[in-house]
């Protein structure tokens, strides 16, 4: 084990956290807190996996895989099963005025009820003839990395060893973070997630920011299910093997203060300190116990940002002010 | 004239208002008509993915959920579990504090329960063993409970998030205790504990195992009950929930009704901990919650925060989660089937609350003619 491979590794793993708190963070800027990510983000990997599962399925021969489609497919199903979900999210908050906090549970309850019934009953729904899930051929388009790679050694590693998922989320988090902080929309949009009533008197629609806010945000946090499953999991659908990686994403919005540029770093360090204690047991041997009590680390920084935060009371630093509030127009 | 014309054309096809009090019988109709809606799409779902005749699905589902003597009992244990949970969380949440963190509060009773069954199971006499074992899982939910709302009662911490957190470490606080505790040794995790001695075990009514626990949650349900309604503390917890800066200006002490009451959904918390340790399972995993803590927020929210209501809604999902395990299982499909079904009934009740509180009115024809 080397610097590289571990640096490696944690990228991979924080990369569906990056993609999680990315699309947490835009919600939460509209004063949606969505505690249906977790479950967004299992649709998001279940769908893309129904979607490549009939396209391989449909293959007479899967060494024939048009990688172009092995790609497009899984990605526009996992687009448009988040996208369902975040359009239940919106219409039960913002249109029916729901608690958020319920819905979002109910969300997350719901999700993951989907991706292990539907990925642990597929191919008996199907009545295909086959023993597990494992779509080796999408993946292996999934999974393609950049030529050079290979060609500079240990900066190639950490830096070029990628697919093409992981580059994109990174471009998704500049992105979004350019768009939060110096456009026009993206000042129209936290001011609704501040003062939705100030937003709305100056002009900007509450509900289509809190719609628009909220399906992006399942849209691109159900990309982080799709990178999962398709590239760290080789493809291969196991129940519950995404686990709590839904809710270390919605840590990692506090830990990273509401910013997605934060968020590249900080997921790549919450995906090293979920591996770490794999490393340290070369240098240091340790028990399983001992393992589980460093796993603890992510969930402690995060506990001690949100304090520290709230202690130092900087505005910059704050939750968005409205963050879980209904808004209705007629309440004073 | 054509200034009001002008205004017409701009009144808008819905206008959405709030209601004032909607009769008690007209709001559950609303209500029943919700469920009755989601128990039909659930038909369809499980039609379209099983291809079992609809009207039969509902003959299945009352057979899985109550076919058996067997079933029943574990039916009510079910609905017993949650609604101890539920009726934890309830104080806080009428007080609008978002406890998300119950599922650690009832690990965290859970866990002091087992310690106290591990580390003192062969030292203690039994009955002063039983009362440490009681004692220490109520004081350790509470802890947990506590915590949060320190945090938020001096500095304003948002709670839904930390209370959150403080799950995940419970549970990996379990993961290693489970190692160094675990029995047999090396196989990392903890079976059942004190099994010959049965030391710290809680008592068992006659032959029926879950008969105590049963009964201990309906006295809680009822004490609750008049908690919430018929005390002062009651009375200020609704006023902290409706506006905090009322309760300030009758002089209510906020941060002390704050971590009052989350001292007391944690100990409930923990009294779900003990029952499930020390009453039934005998043993602690980190699963030994089973989400409940996360049910448990719609349990009680469904019921508009009414504990005698939330029997009703915790049986509701209990019942469909029976009874969709048992129509999956017996498919050989995944028994995820059920959290499908429940999210879909509850998306539809707490939708309904839209139609309870707001009422919808058309644009009248009359004034569109007019223009």
């Amino acid at each position: 084990m080397n610097i590289a491979m571990f640096v490696h590794s944690a990228v991979t793993q924080g990369i569906p956290l990056l993609y999680g708190s990315t699309g947490e963070i835009i919600t939460e800027k509209s004063g949606n807190l969505n505690l249906g990510i977790p479950g967004v983000m299992y649709v998001g990997a279940i769908s893309g996996v129904i979607g490549a599962f009939f396209y391989e399925n449909s293959l007479a021969d899967k060494s024939r895989i048009n990688s172009a489609l092995a790609i497009l497919i899984p990605l526009l199903c996992c687009l448009l099963g988040s996208l369902i979900m975040g359009l239940i999210y919106s219409f039960l908050t913002t249109t029916l005025r729901a608690n958020q906090n319920v819905t979002g549970l109910a969300l997350t309850t719901f999700g993951v009820g989907i991706g292990n019934f539907f990925g642990g009953s597929l191919i008996k729904l199907v009545k295909a003839d086959i023993t597990s899930v494992a779509l080796s051929g999408t993946s292996y388009c999934f999974k393609r990395t950049l030529p050079i790679a290979t060609k500079f050694g240990k900066v190639g590693e950490i830096f070029f060893s990628y697919s093409f998922l992981a580059y994109a989320a990174i471009l998704i988090a500049i992105v979004a973070a350019i768009f939060l902080r110096k456009t026009r929309p993206g000042l129209n949009l936290r001011a609704v997630g501040e003062n939705p009533a100030t937003a709305d008197a100056a002009g900007i629609s509450v509900a289509k920011n809190k719609y628009l806010a909220t399906c992006v945000g399942s849209m691109i946090a159900g990309l982080g299910g799709l990178y999962y499953v398709m590239d760290y999991a080789d493809g291969v659908w196991s129940n519950d093997a995404f686990g709590d990686r839904g809710w270390l994403a919605i840590a990692l919005v506090i830990f990273t203060l509401w910013r997605p540029d934060f968020s590249i770093f900080g997921s790549i360090l919450f995906g090293g300190l979920y591996l770490v204690h794999f490393y340290l047991n070369e240098f240091i041997p340790m028990d399983l116990g001992t393992q589980s009590l460093i796993q603890m680390a992510p969930y402690v920084v995060t506990i001690l940002v949100l304090i520290v935060t709230s202690m130092r009371k900087k505005r910059e630093n704050q939750p968005p002010a409205s963050l879980g509030l209904p808004y209705f127009r007629e309440d004073r | 004239m054509n200034l009001t014309g002008e205004k017409l054309k701009r009144e808008p096809l819905i206008h959405i208002s709030k209601r004032g009090a909607l009769p008690f019988w007209k709001s559950w109709l609303i209500r029943l008509g919700a469920i009755a809606a989601s128990l039909l799409v659930c038909a369809i779902i499980t039609y379209t993915l099983t291809k079992i005749n609809p009207l039969s699905v509902f003959a299945a589902l009352v057979q899985g959920a109550v076919g058996t003597t067997r079933k029943i009992w574990t039916l009510l244990q079910g609905v017993a579990m949650l609604l101890c949970v539920a009726l934890a969380v309830t104080p806080a949440f009428k007080m609008r504090f978002w406890n998300i963190g119950a599922e650690g509060q009832v690990l965290m009773g859970g866990f002091a329960a087992a310690a106290c069954m591990i580390l003192f199971g062969d030292k203690l006499q039994p009955t002063v063993l039983l009362l440490v074992v009681i004692l220490s899982s109520i004081v350790a939910g509470a802890i947990w409970a506590v915590i949060p709302a320190i945090f938020k009662a001096f500095w304003n911490t948002n709670e839904t998030l930390f209370t959150l957190m403080m799950n995940y470490i419970v549970m990996q606080i379990i993961a290693f205790f489970s190692h160094v505790w675990a029995n047999p040794k090396g196989s990392g995790q903890i079976n059942t504990i004190n099994e010959r001695t049965e030391a710290g075990w809680l008592p068992v009514i006659g032959n029926y195992p879950y008969l105590l626990n049963i009964l201990i949650v309906a006295v809680l349900t009822v004490a609750v009950y008049i908690y919430l309604t018929h005390s002062k503390h009651g009375y200020e917890i609704a006023v902290v929930g409706e506006s905090e800066n009322t309760a300030k200006y009758i002089g209510i002490n906020v941060r002390k009704v704050i971590i009052r009451t989350m001292l007391l959904s944690g100990a409930l918390c923990g009294v779900a901990g003990l029952l499930l340790v020390a009453g039934t399972d005998h043993t602690i995993k980190s699963d030994t919650a089973g989400g409940r803590g996360f049910t448990a927020i719609m349990v009680s929210w469904l019921a508009k925060f009414n504990p005698l209501v939330m029997i009703l809604t915790s049986l509701l999902l209990i019942f469909m989660q029976q009874g969709a395990g048992e129509i999956s299982s017996g498919l050989g499909l995944n028994k995820s089937f059920s959290d499908i079904l429940s999210g879909v009934i509850i998306f539809f009740i707490i939708g309904s609350e839209f139609f309870i509180q707001y009422q919808i009115k058309f644009r009248k024809h009359k004034e569109v003619e007019a223009k």
